[in-house]
């Protein structure tokens, strides 16, 4: 017989991302990714769609789509895996807890395997998974021009911050 | 024995393929559920047709995004007939300076004055139809419309006479139609109508009437052909001094914050009355080819809601 999973999903869920340099400091925020979880298993997937993500400046915006990111070719990025360590969650009780995670993350139509920490968060019956890493540009095919590299970093800062619900089957 | 042994395999086997088939059963549950409701999602909106809001002289179909103010300079030096002596036309020039904010979405309203014949203009684009990345809407539909006024000194040669102001006035109504073919190429066609309300001469009609067709071409990511071409319709247009359609072809450069337009013309003339239909320059004749370009700024004044 099949284990029972418990679920848990989203999609509004959170990513931000931050690109530091001398020059100027560059902020997008997604608040519609797709996140969800099983419980039992650990499996974890979110689907992020590039074009979610919102500048301050519209231009960069498009900036970002048109040249960096190449949104009409590679229009979601996404990260597929498991917390390995969930056995250590207690989902029936509320608190804090700091878990590995361990899956595919593709960017740009480029997948590399991915060790991130993280940190799950039970709360009146919600889950929100949070993590804080570092993407580099180069690794995922992202190239940053001569002309601008004063102004993007190589390496971006990415937040994520997803509260999912239980779904029932 | 043997029966027993494969028995025992079999119990093995299938209790390890029940194991595997929860785990992927699990992230490929997880996947179907992702993907479950995206389908709902309305139609994708094509994005950046043209860079910017000219394809070289006309008006594209792109808006500035709501709370977005644009700050644009277009400059076309003289023709270069008279090679190395004023610097193939370096030396005259003129410039039109404008203001274009985004109101919404989809109207953006405009504010502007040329050196050519001390020109003042307001305009307003406003977007009707946008394509759809599906074709479901397969193509991107404007209107534009620009009222012009010329502030030059005039000195009537019969002093009795009066010069009204509504002497100085032209307007141009455009439906721009446009259509993204790829991600390398966009064409536009503007239909125009520019009416004069001060002609030359009474052979002259007050309305012209002419098609646009522009386009361009990407050749990297920040580097893209373009060209324009405005067909007077025979018949429509001013016919008492010779005046000839306007041609543009052009190189567009993406430098991070600025759209960068540079370009060959035959047109002296920046707003729609003056290039449309009295460009006194022609490809054809000697030397009537103008350097120019177009370079775009945008503020943001409004920010999105995210950031606020």
């Amino acid at each position: 017989m099949p284990a029972f999973a418990q679920r848990y999903m989203t999609r509004t869920g959170k990513v931000t991302f931050f690109s530091k340099t001398s020059m100027m400091d560059i902020q997008a925020i997604n608040n519609e990714v797709a996140c969800a979880m099983d419980a039992k298993e650990g499996g974890l997937q979110f689907i992020v769609l590039i074009k979610s993500f919102k500048f301050e400046s519209a231009l960069m915006q498009e900036h970002f789509n048109e040249n960096y990111m190449e949104s009409d070719k590679f229009p979601k990025a996404e990260f597929k895996g498991k917390i390995t360590d969930i056995s250590g969650v207690n989902f029936a009780k509320d608190g804090t807890y700091n878990v590995k995670v361990s899956g595919k993350l593709t960017i740009h139509g480029v997948t590399k395997d991915v060790n991130l920490p993280g940190t799950i968060v039970i709360k009146g019956g919600e889950v929100t998974a949070n993590s804080t890493f570092i993407v580099k540009c180069a690794d995922y095919g992202v190239t940053i021009p001569s002309l601008v590299a004063s102004k993007i970093s190589q390496d971006i800062k990415v937040t994520v911050n997803s509260v999912m619900a239980a779904i029932k089957h | 024995m043997l029966s027993r042994l494969f028995l025992a395999i079999a119990l093995l086997g299938s209790t390890g393929l029940l194991h595997a088939q929860t785990d992927s059963n699990s992230n490929g549950d997880l996947g179907a559920l992702l993907s479950g409701d995206a389908s709902t999602k309305t139609h994708e909106y094509t994005t950046a047709t043209f860079k910017g809001v000219r394809v070289i002289n006309g008006q594209s179909i792109e808006n500035e995004a709501p709370g977005v103010l644009n700050f644009i300079i277009l400059h076309r030096f003289g023709t270069v007939q008279n090679g190395f002596q004023d610097l193939f036309g370096l030396d005259g020039a003129q410039t039109r300076f404008g203001f274009e904010y985004g109101i919404t979405k989809w109207l953006t309203v405009g504010l502007g004055r040329s050196s050519f014949e001390k020109e003042y203009d307001g305009l307003l684009r406003a977007k009707i139809l946008r394509q759809t990345m599906d074709d479901h809407m397969p193509i991107t539909v404007s209107y534009a419309v620009t009222m012009m006024a010329k502030s030059n000194e005039v000195h009537l040669s019969d002093s009795t006479k009066t010069y009204y102001f509504s002497n100085r006035l032209s307007y141009c109504h455009q439906i721009l139609i446009a259509r993204k073919f790829s991600e390398r190429f966009s064409l536009q066609l503007s239909p125009s109508l520019v009416h004069y309300n001060l002609v030359n001469d009474t052979q002259d009609p007050n309305n012209v009437l002419a098609l646009g067709i522009g386009g361009r071409v990407k050749l990297t990511r920040r580097l893209a052909l373009t060209g324009e071409y405005f067909y007077q319709i025979p018949g429509n247009k001013i016919t008492s001094i010779p005046y000839y359609n306007s041609f543009s072809v052009g190189l567009d450069i993406e430098t991070g914050g600025h759209v960068f337009q540079l370009h060959f013309t035959n047109s002296t003339g920046i707003t729609e009355r003056a290039f449309i239909g009295q460009t006194t320059d022609s490809w054809a004749k000697k030397g009537g080819v103008h350097l120019g370009f177009n370079i775009s700024r945008v503020f943001t004044i409004v920010k999105p809601q995210e950031f606020r």
